[in-house]
């Protein structure tokens, strides 16, 4: 049986981070953008998975743990917030909601 | 073994990631968010973490993304419109900055002396895999960061609820709620739908508020 390196895993964790920017900066659906946040969070969560692995340290792991409470109330706090504004302008295009734009 | 199932799953991770960030639609965008979702809780778990696989799986591909459905089906969001503005220029934009920022990643690895196909970590022991190792370090080193992260989800749940509400609803307290009067609740048996003798008329009310039965 042969581990697999730590390097392809942060290989893969740089290549889904940066398909989550490219998503979080380029779409205008609100929720899309939630989803491409979510999927950076795990990306930066399989990195903290794998050096806690090649460490040996189970700090990796607490603190994924942590990122996933964290991205819990995140969710719920953000698509309450588009809800509220969806009441308010029938939409949730990022690119009207521009209220508190200069 | 182990190549074969990592490979396959960073395969399919990737592939439905594209997706993601792809579909027009939010609900296909999200269903493949749970692929995704799901084929990294495998890599936990070949990780060593089989905990974090069973919260990945549970928590996140089973509440976080119901609640991005739920919110979905709630929104009926229709998906994007046409453009209106330069698509082609922002998207290859986002492109250049996701290069560069990746670039940015790969020198600090580069500079930590991790190189691709490296050497392999050390071999999987009993102790680091077992569950109870996982759940000293969660209770005991980081108890009290554990404890505000239940503050902070509580801070959460209110401010979600908040921010929810109908502005200028009216409040669903218990106060409002209607207080019969023994003997004045309205019929509600469908069988005897004749003319209700008690039905209330419009200068008797069938309900007095609490205020007005104190």
């Amino acid at each position: 049986m042969s581990a697999v390196p730590i390097s392809w895993y942060l290989l893969l964790s740089a290549i889904l981070f940066g398909i989550g920017a490219i998503g979080a900066l380029t779409r205008r659906n609100g929720i899309a953008i939630f989803l491409s946040v979510e999927l950076m969070l795990n990306a930066a969560n399989l990195t903290l998975v794998a050096y806690a692995r090649q460490l040996g340290s189970h700090t990796g792991q607490v603190i994924v743990f942590f990122v996933m409470a964290v991205a819990a109330a995140e969710a719920a706090v953000g698509l309450a917030l588009f809800i509220a504004v969806f009441r308010q302008r029938h939409t949730i295009d990022v690119n009207r909601m521009n209220l508190m734009r200069w | 073994m182990e190549t074969l199932i990592f490979f396959l799953f960073a395969a399919l991770a990737v592939g439905s990631a594209i997706v993601v960030v792809t579909h027009k639609s939010p609900i296909y965008s999200t269903l493949s968010l749970v692929l995704t979702l799901l084929s990294m809780a495998v890599l936990f778990v070949l990780l060593g973490a089989p905990f974090l696989g069973a919260v990945q799986v549970l928590v996140y591909a089973g509440a976080i993304v119901v609640l991005f459905l739920f919110v979905i089906m709630l929104l009926n969001v229709q998906k994007e419109e046409a453009a209106h503005v330069d698509r082609g220029a922002q998207l290859w934009t986002a492109i250049v900055g996701v290069i560069a920022f990746l670039g940015m990643f790969w020198l600090a690895f580069w500079r930590t002396g991790l190189r691709i196909g490296g050497p392999a970590p050390q071999p999987l022991t009993q102790e680091f895999v077992a569950l109870r190792t996982v759940a000293v370090e969660l209770f005991g080193t980081y108890l009290l960061p554990f404890e505000m992260v239940g503050l902070l989800l509580l801070v959460a749940v209110i401010g979600a609820t908040v921010a929810a509400r109908r502005p200028g609803a009216p409040d669903n307290s218990v106060d409002d709620l209607p207080v019969y009067a023994s003997g004045d609740e309205p019929r509600t048996d469908p069988l005897r739908s004749g003319p209700d003798p008690r039905r209330p008329s419009v200068a008797e009310p069938a309900y007095k508020t609490k205020e007005a039965n104190v």
